[in-house]
């Protein structure tokens, strides 16, 4: 018996030993695979093309999936989301730190340790100063998320009270000669490190100026630097002559020589270039009348990936027909989602959903409730029971007005959903306005929106970042242009629960997603939105691009293709 | 005998004709009638409109009856029969990675004759209720500018002084808009409120919005030339008889001035309603006129243009239907002003 145990401990130590080897040797073998590719197809322009800029350069104050993308080549902070495919690519991994720390102090302080010999693209040290200096800089330029993201930071409600004095005193303590930089938190947050990945709490020199800088680039570590910005033109990417890859998984080294991101030229065109070969790549999403055109001939250049994202109808929940929430359960009832995917390009583009969690998301539990036949998933709408609720509701006949954004889809939208409370018995129109209004004019109370199209696109992968985000009492400021809550819901209770599967997450983020999964369950009884549909990305690219990775975080990782 | 005064001037231009030579006794109104019946290019641009006109009135019974669908209700998952086959009004592509969905195309029979939009709406339906919205709006609108323009350019122009000054300052600035320019901003700040005027409530998507906004920013381009005429109306001899036989300035402004202008305001009603048609559709295209559930020939063109590609005719159908009635009204325009004020044809 014994001598049997010793031979099965050998042949498993002989087998970890082969498996490690062979691990090893993937890995070499990569690398190798890694540095021939880069030796092949590094060099040439990449040309994208966007119908507008996105604003400001700045990375700790753009706040749009445009130029976050762009970011991704250009700068870096102490952790990130790993530069990989699908879902792989919302894995954080360490990168101006040499690793991801442990919590200590119950989850209120890290300490994080920096790689050494690291250089921005002007040519000096990133060193501790830089870290402490940057965060003092997302509160004194008054950062979009300086007050949700990084609000826990102890010293954070000083720098909000006060932001040109802000020093973030006892919040983040650095040690010059340890090379570290310590993190001390109010509260445990289960988000900390996703709040670190993204580009607001990007590394920047120093003694970089505390005001936005607008079109001029502010050095940055990535593989790339941003050499010019017109955003009325283009945007120039050249090489940092400075970068030297530490990781692979934040920050590898890019295959384009250049990049050129033009500005100004509509869908239709944009379509035409790249079919020219003129354009490599366009941001915007391919307009809806070509897309059978491009699955047909040119289907080996077209890439179609999911967003963790949902298109949805936010009801205001404190104005009439929408208070009911039998009416709010009727329109849920009601919508043909199939209709809505039929509008977005066909279900290879989109998919019904009537929960707010989106697919494949942490807390995601396939659920619907408002199908003709409810259970998993959504079947098909059931008008009779949507009739009879809103009969029991004695809503019938008022007015009711869909606000849509004016844009094709948008709109398309909005006007099925007027079709749809007119068939319920509703007195409905549709008001279409600018897309540059409509989402802070729906937010804000004081234009009495009974109901609305939206869309939410996640910034980091945490349930909480749909349903904490879109539906806290915490989110919903009245009279204000920034109340994120848009359908107004206050539930006490479910802010309770929200708060504990966020505690929850700190030391079990397992248990937390069970906890989320029935809470957006819970929400849905109550129906403040409808959820209508989660959308694919469609990614259109000539044909001389190569090496297409689309990451779910941050879309297509533009450096790791290549056009030669 | 003021009144005798006031149709001497329509009377000596009626002599003046030199195409048709004035019958002893003949109202002016029936010699312009006259010359009309006689005008081929006005009789054919005048049943084009009342074509266009009896097609948009019968928009119901051809939705309900021929068509059989409600043009305002999307129709996303429908079919229907066509040629003994039956059809899904939305089809999703079953060929390569099977992106995208395209509306029914134009089946040239009673149901869905010029194809679906974007919603599974039927455009032959939506294209003439959209053209009775577009024409009811550039009648109105017509209505208005030309009431205001009369009112404005007669007192502007018959008082002088002052009232002349203010009108005409008043004129100026609203002139000094870029038409489009003023008609965009009144509609945002417009359209995104319900409006009280007194007991009077104007919805946020009302049709009196885009007719009222219309009707205002055109003003200016009939009132100059009715001062104009007015100015010129007030020197003239038979004004200054009846101003030197004592009758009072209100009298002469009805019986002897207004009855002058006429023939400048019948002259811009077709020139106006053509160009009232291409404002409200160019502002339907924009999303500040027409709203949602309504229809108007400019709304139609707005779904068609994320069509143009494949099925074009939800963008053409509009456009010409357009280009059609502007064509004809135009026409009808020249006409009238010939038959109206034969003097310009000497011009």
């Amino acid at each position: 018996m014994s001598a049997t145990l010793q031979r099965l401990k050998i042949t498993s130590t002989l087998l970890a030993a082969g498996l490690l080897a062979q691990t090893a040797l993937a890995g070499v073998a990569s690398a190798q695979d890694r540095k021939s590719l880069l030796e092949e197809h590094s060099g040439g322009t990449m040309i994208l093309s966007a119908v507008s800029a996105a604003g400001t350069i700045d990375p700790q104050v753009n706040y749009t999936a445009e130029f976050w993308q762009i970011f991704q080549m250009t700068y870096d902070g102490l952790v990130k989301f790993k530069q990989a495919s699908r879902s792989e690519g919302f894995e954080i991994v360490p990168d101006l730190a040499e690793a991801i720390p442990e919590p200590q102090d119950g989850g209120k302080t890290y300490v994080f340790k920096l790689r050494k010999g690291i250089k921005f693209a002007d040519g000096s040290d990133v060193t501790t100063k830089d870290v402490v200096a940057s965060f003092q800089r997302i509160f004194k330029i008054h950062g979009p998320t300086s007050g949700s993201f990084y609000n826990n930071i102890v010293g954070a409600d000083k720098c909000l009270a006060d932001a040109e004095n802000c020093t973030l005193d006892g919040g983040i303590v650095a040690d010059e000669d340890a090379g570290t930089i310590s993190f001390h938190l109010m509260q445990p947050d289960s988000e900390f490190f996703d709040k670190l990945a993204v580009p607001h709490a990007t590394i920047l020199p120093a003694g970089t100026p505390a005001t936005d800088a607008g079109t001029s680039f502010i050095p940055g570590t990535g593989a790339y630097m941003i050499e010019s910005y017109d955003p009325n033109d283009k945007m120039v990417l050249k090489r940092n002559p400075h970068f030297e890859e530490w990781s692979v998984e934040a920050q590898p080294q890019g295959f384009p020589d250049e990049i050129v991101y033009r500005f100004g030229m509509k869908e239709e065109s944009a379509i035409n270039a790249i079919q020219n070969g003129q354009v490599d790549w366009m941001f915007d999403p391919p307009p809806a009348d070509r897309l059978n055109e491009l699955g047909t001939q040119y289907a080996d250049q077209v890439h179609v990936n999911p967003l963790a994202a949902f298109w949805y109808a936010p009801m205001n929940t404190n104005l009439a027909p929408f208070d009911n929430v039998k009416v709010r359960q009727a329109v849920n009832f009601a919508i043909d989602r199939n209709a809505l995917v039929n509008i977005y390009g066909g279900p290879v583009l989109a998919q019904p959903t009537c929960q707010i969690l989106p697919p494949d998301f942490p807390g995601h539990v396939d659920s619907c409730l408002y199908s003709k036949d409810p259970g998993t998933s959504w079947s098909a709408p059931d008008m009779e029971k949507a009739k009879q609720l809103v009969e029991e509701s004695g809503t019938a006949g008022q007015k009711v007005t869909v606000v849509a954004e004016d844009t094709a889809t948008s709109r398309a939208v909005g006007t099925y959903l007027q079709s749809v409370l007119s068939e319920l018995g509703y007195n409905a129109t549709m008001q279409a306005i600018s897309p540059n209004i409509q989402f802070t004019y729906i937010q804000n109370t004081d234009n009495k929106v009974q109901i609305s199209v939206s869309q939410w696109f996640m910034d980091y992968p945490q349930a909480s970042n749909f349903l904490n985000v879109l539906l806290s009492c915490a989110s919903f400021t009245p009279g204000s242009d920034s109340s994120i809550n848009i359908a107004g819901y206050c539930n006490k209770d479910l802010d309770k629960q929200m708060a504990d599967a966020m505690q929850t997450a700190v030391t079990d983020p397992d248990a937390a997603n069970e906890m989320w999964a029935k809470l957006d369950k819970a929400f849905m009884e109550q129906a403040p939105v409808a959820p209508l549909f989660t959308p694919k990305n469609v990614d259109f690219t000539s044909k001389r691009v190569g090496n297409f990775i689309f990451s779910n975080q941050f879309r297509w990782v533009i450096d790791q293709s290549w056009v030669q | 005998m003021s009144d005798a005064a006031a149709t001497r001037p329509i009377t000596e231009a009626s002599s003046d004709a030199a195409s048709a030579p004035a019958k002893a006794g003949q109202s002016p109104w029936s010699r312009a009638w006259r010359i009309l019946r006689r005008d081929k290019a006005a009789i054919c641009a005048f049943v084009v409109m009342v074509l266009i006109v009896a097609a948009c009135l019968a928009a119901p019974l051809y939705a309900g009856y021929l068509a059989k669908t409600d043009p305002f209700r999307s129709n996303l998952s429908g079919s229907i029969t066509v040629g003994g086959e039956s059809m899904k009004i939305m089809q999703a592509s079953t060929t390569g990675l099977g992106l995208g969905t395209t509306p029914i195309a134009p089946t040239w029979e009673w149901q869905y004759m010029l194809g679906a939009d974007n919603q599974g709406r039927d455009v032959a339906a939506r294209l003439l209720y959209g053209g009775r919205n577009s024409l009811l709006i550039a009648s109105a609108a017509t209505l208005i500018c030309l009431v205001l323009a009369a009112a404005i350019g007669t007192i502007a122009g018959f008082f002088g002084g002052w009232v002349d000054m203010i009108l005409s300052r008043i004129l100026e600035v609203l002139w000094a808009f870029p038409v489009y320019l003023l008609a965009i901003s009144l509609s945002i700040v417009l359209l995104t409120q319900e409006i009280w005027i007194g007991p009077f409530h104007i919805g946020s998507g009302s049709l009196i919005l885009p007719i009222v906004i219309i009707g205002i920013i055109y003003v200016p381009y009939i009132a100059r030339p009715v001062r104009g005429r007015v100015l010129s109306l007030r020197e003239s001899e038979f004004v200054l008889a009846a101003r030197g036989l004592g009758i009072p300035r209100w009298r002469i402004l009805v019986k002897d001035i207004l009855p002058n202008v006429t023939t400048t305001l019948i002259v811009y009603i077709p020139i106006m309603m053509a160009l009232n048609i291409v404002t409200e559709s160019a502002l339907s295209f924009l999303s500040i006129g027409v709203q949602p559930p309504d229809a108007s020939w400019g709304t139609i063109i707005q779904d068609g243009q994320g069509l143009l590609y494949t099925r074009p005719m939800v963008a053409l159908a509009p456009g010409v239907a357009i280009v059609l009635t502007v064509l004809a009204l135009n026409v009808l325009g020249d006409s009238v002003r010939d038959a109206v004020d034969p003097r310009t044809k000497l011009r």
